[in-house]
């Protein structure tokens, strides 16, 4: 071991065993964190990047053993340290920070005191001492008015305020490493960048090093000095952000690189389906009455919701005065963080929430107010699909049952014919139709939403309205979703509104694109005035939010 | 199937299984006539001719309780039928409808828990008569209550999902979500409890017959067996202690079956 290595990782091997059997989670990994660099471990779900992280502290989740390898951390091995010397170690030489804020934070307890906990544990602070230094450590991590805040709870906090306070107790004791295992996934994109920014700042300033566990590879180039690329357990590329994204040597990583929503800009092209199939155009109807050019217009649409706390009644606007339009043909994308109505907007068009006020034109008619047999036959022409495809899918159904469904409510076709339809709707969305009698459970994400997008077309569908598509998938999933979106979209002449609170996602699939904040469109317009010259500060707040401009 | 590595598991099947087989067909298994007695060997203590000894009137005990199988498993199978249906009936449309509807039929089965519910079978026989059936449909009834709320519940629970809003969105009409996504999805722990239900049922069968509310003599129901054995107990005791045993060992087998039902996945 060279002296300017922190952590040296040899022929690491992790097993999972449970009743099923033994997983080879990660195997023979080798990397070194340089003191006070910033090294980041990129993969996706199941490449074994928390593994690796959680057994460093030798915190592995139940059934996890470490079976091979050394962990060298500052000239110990961390494998064959006692339990009792590892708790001297975690927390105070090495710093953690989770990835859900919400849970990581003791609910009964102040903030400022979780902080001076950490001192007294391991620096055998003062109790006054202690409490003074976690008020300066609040006000280091970038939390306003950090006296006040330090005698507040965990839920009196937002999101990226817990985010910062973890970074504070990580940072407590000076550790020489921290580590950070996916720290902004599970917040907004522009709080992300805050709290990546405080991360980087804190580890420039005390010359800590940073192990960063993330999914998202531009969130990597931004960041890290190293990168290290895994799948399936193990390393396959390891180099500066750099050589990582300007050439990179393994297939997988060009894959990842190629799929980055940050990384890519421009708008999909839609490349052509070979499923021209009497079969799938079972439920589409005859010709189509095209008497306007926008095949949906919203005009001032409204809701607002009554929050009853504590018997106090407090009223929320969700949407305020929403207009727009989406021509046909074409994809129309809200954008805004979590609170900003989108969602909200998207139900009302979608009419499944009613709105307050306002007018929803599909096609001519004003469907606001449509009702019973009505309604059900407008469903024929405005399909939803959910950001979760674990939760809109029912678990005891079939494949082809759930994507025959809305021909069977419908009658139309007969038996065969629907086996023949699903076979057909399963080609389209680019999965094997011998997946047909497999349950969602049995399926990957990216499957299971390829499944849901099957179902959303069985009925030939004019407009889906497509709430978060993508935001619950891995990101080379997400890119394979997007593009099958496009696809689809030449193939059928689909229009789209989408919802997504991630602009890197959206400029790949827009023509329009409408910002919202608090419930009010702030901005809108076609997608390269909206990206390229914004009018609104926020706007622009949400572009430089963006990971993986640095390196453009 | 590892369940089966259990072996309280495997004897609790064997017994169900050869209980149900010998229900089904007592005759095969019955080696003397349950009604008809022989006077001469009245009173005999369990041997190699008479299994389980004989009664007062010299009828085999060994074939009366094969016989009594039947009416006695038949009745609390009926009982738990009757929960589980009108349960899972009312709990479906309390849960569905809600609002207000939900509100009274709740309370209504708050009041239906709270009354022990061998008291209300109790009432339910003595207004309809006495007899094994109406045994079961008290039974049944008084299991009714918390069939109720384990299908609401659950009703609630899936009327939410996010599966049941896509349905709507693609078209589906009400009664077509009930039957494809609410009882299928609702059902699992309506039927894991009714399961359970059936040991309890089977005693309860058995105490009311006992008290002489269900199957009259010459019935050879296994309540009224060791109902009909107290007045030998002195002299006999396996008149009430074998039927007694019988009951136990079913009910607790059933028990056994029922929780690794519930506990499966």
């Amino acid at each position: 071991m060279t002296a300017d290595n922190l952590l040296t990782v040899t022929g690491l091997a992790v097993d999972y065993t449970s009743r099923t059997g033994t997983t080879h989670a990660v195997r023979g990994v080798d990397f070194v964190v340089p003191r006070g660099s910033i090294v980041a471990i990129v993969g996706e779900s199941g490449s074994g990047k928390s593994t690796i992280s959680q057994s460093l502290v030798r915190s592995l989740a139940e059934g996890g053993a470490i079976v091979g390898g050394a962990i060298e951390f500052d000239g110990r091995d961390l494998t064959q340290l006692p339990e009792r010397a590892l708790r001297g170690i975690r927390g105070a030489e090495i710093g953690f920070v989770p990835q859900d804020p919400s849970n990581s934070l003791n609910p009964l307890l102040r903030v400022g005191e979780q902080i001076a906990e950490i001192l007294r544990l391991h620096k055998k602070t003062s109790r006054a001492d202690a409490a003074a230094e976690a008020v300066r450590i609040l006000d280091e991590v970038g939390i306003p008015n950090a006296a006040a805040r330090a005698g507040q709870y965990p839920h009196e906090l937002s999101g990226g305020m817990k985010q910062r306070v973890l970074i504070g107790i990580a940072w407590a004791c000076a550790p020489k490493l921290v580590i950070a295992d996916e720290p902004t996934s599970a917040l907004d994109v522009t709080v992300q960048r805050h709290v990546l920014d405080r991360i980087e700042s804190l580890a420039r300033e005390h010359g800590t090093a940073v192990l960063l566990v993330t999914h998202d590879l531009a969130v990597a180039a931004d960041r890290a000095d190293q990168i290290i690329v895994m799948q399936h357990g193990r390393i396959v590329e390891t180099g500066t952000a750099a050589q990582v994204l300007g050439s990179p040597a393994h297939e997988y990583t060009r894959e990842l690189v190629s799929a980055a929503p940050g990384l890519s800009s421009a708008r999909l092209s839609a490349r052509p389906l070979a499923v021209a199939s009497e079969a799938l155009t079972l439920g589409f109807r005859d010709a189509r009455a095209r008497a306007t050019d926008n095949i949906l217009e919203v005009a001032g649409l409204t809701k607002t919701f009554v929050l009853r706390s504590a018997g106090v009644a407090t009223s929320f606007t969700a949407a305020d005065d929403v207009t727009f339009a989406v021509p046909r043909g074409s994809t129309f994308s809200i954008v805004g963080e979590s609170g900003s109505g989108k969602t909200t907007t998207a139900r009302m068009v979608a009419r499944i929430t009613d709105a307050d006020a306002g007018s929803i034109t599909f096609d001519g008619d004003d469907i606001s107010a449509t009702k019973g047999e009505a309604l059900r036959q407008l469903r024929r022409r405005i399909q939803v699909v959910y950001q979760n495809p674990f939760g809109s899918l029912d678990p005891t159904m079939t494949v082809e049952r759930i994507v025959t469904e809305p021909l069977r409510a419908f009658r139309i076709g007969a038996k065969a014919q629907r086996a023949e339809t699903t076979r057909a709707l399963l080609n389209a969305v680019r999965l094997d139709p011998a997946l047909a009698e497999r349950r969602p459970t049995q399926l990957s994400g990216g499957q299971r939403q390829r499944v849901a997008i099957a179902r959303a077309l069985a009925l030939g569908p004019e407009l889906l309205v497509l709430d978060e598509p993508v935001s619950a998938l891995d990101v080379s999933v997400q890119e394979q979703i997007l593009q099958l979106l496009v696809d689809l979209q030449a193939e059928f002449g689909l229009s789209y509104l989408f919802i997504s609170h991630d602009l890197g996602v959206i400029r790949q699939v827009s023509d329009h694109i409408a910002v919202m904040k608090l419930g009010s469109m702030i901005e809108q317009g076609p997608a390269r005035i909206v990206l390229g010259s914004p009018a609104q500060q926020y706007t622009r707040e949400l572009l430089a939010a963006i990971p993986g401009r640095r390196n453009e | 199937m590892r369940l089966l590595r259990q072996p309280g598991i495997v004897v609790s099947v064997v017994v169900v299984l050869a209980t149900v087989v010998v229900m089904l067909w007592p005759a095969v298994f019955a080696t003397h006539d349950p009604y008809q007695g022989v006077a001469v060997d009245r009173l005999q203590a369990p041997n190699g001719t008479y299994f389980f000894g004989t009664d007062h009137l010299g009828r085999d005990l060994y074939s009366r309780v094969v016989h009594g199988a039947f009416l006695s498993l038949a009745s609390a199978g009926a009982a738990v039928l009757v929960g589980v249906v009108v349960g899972a009936v009312v709990g479906l449309l309390s849960g569905f409808i809600g609002g207000r509807i939900d509100f009274v039929v709740m309370r209504f089965v708050d009041v239906l828990i709270a009354v022990p519910s061998i008291l209300l079978a109790l009432i339910v026989v003595a207004s309809l008569g006495f007899g094994p059936w109406s045994v079961a449909l008290g039974v049944g009834l008084g299991a009714t209550g918390s069939f109720t709320r384990i299908m609401r519940s659950q009703v609630v629970r899936v009327r939410n999902a996010e599966f049941v809003e896509a349905a709507r969105t693609l078209g589906v009409r009400w009664p077509a979500i009930v039957f494809s996504h609410i009882l299928p999805n609702s059902a699992r722990p309506v039927i894991a409890y009714a399961a359970l239900e059936l040991g309890t049922a089977i005693l309860a069968v058995s105490a009311l017959s006992f008290l002489g509310f269900g199957a009259q003599p010459p019935e050879p129901e296994w309540g009224a067996l060791v109902s009909a054995g107290r007045d030998f107990v002195s002299t006999a005791w396996w008149l009430s202690v074998i039927p007694g045993i019988v009951i136990l060992v079913i009910v607790l087998a059933v028990n056994r079956l029922a929780r690794a039902i519930g506990e499966s996945k």
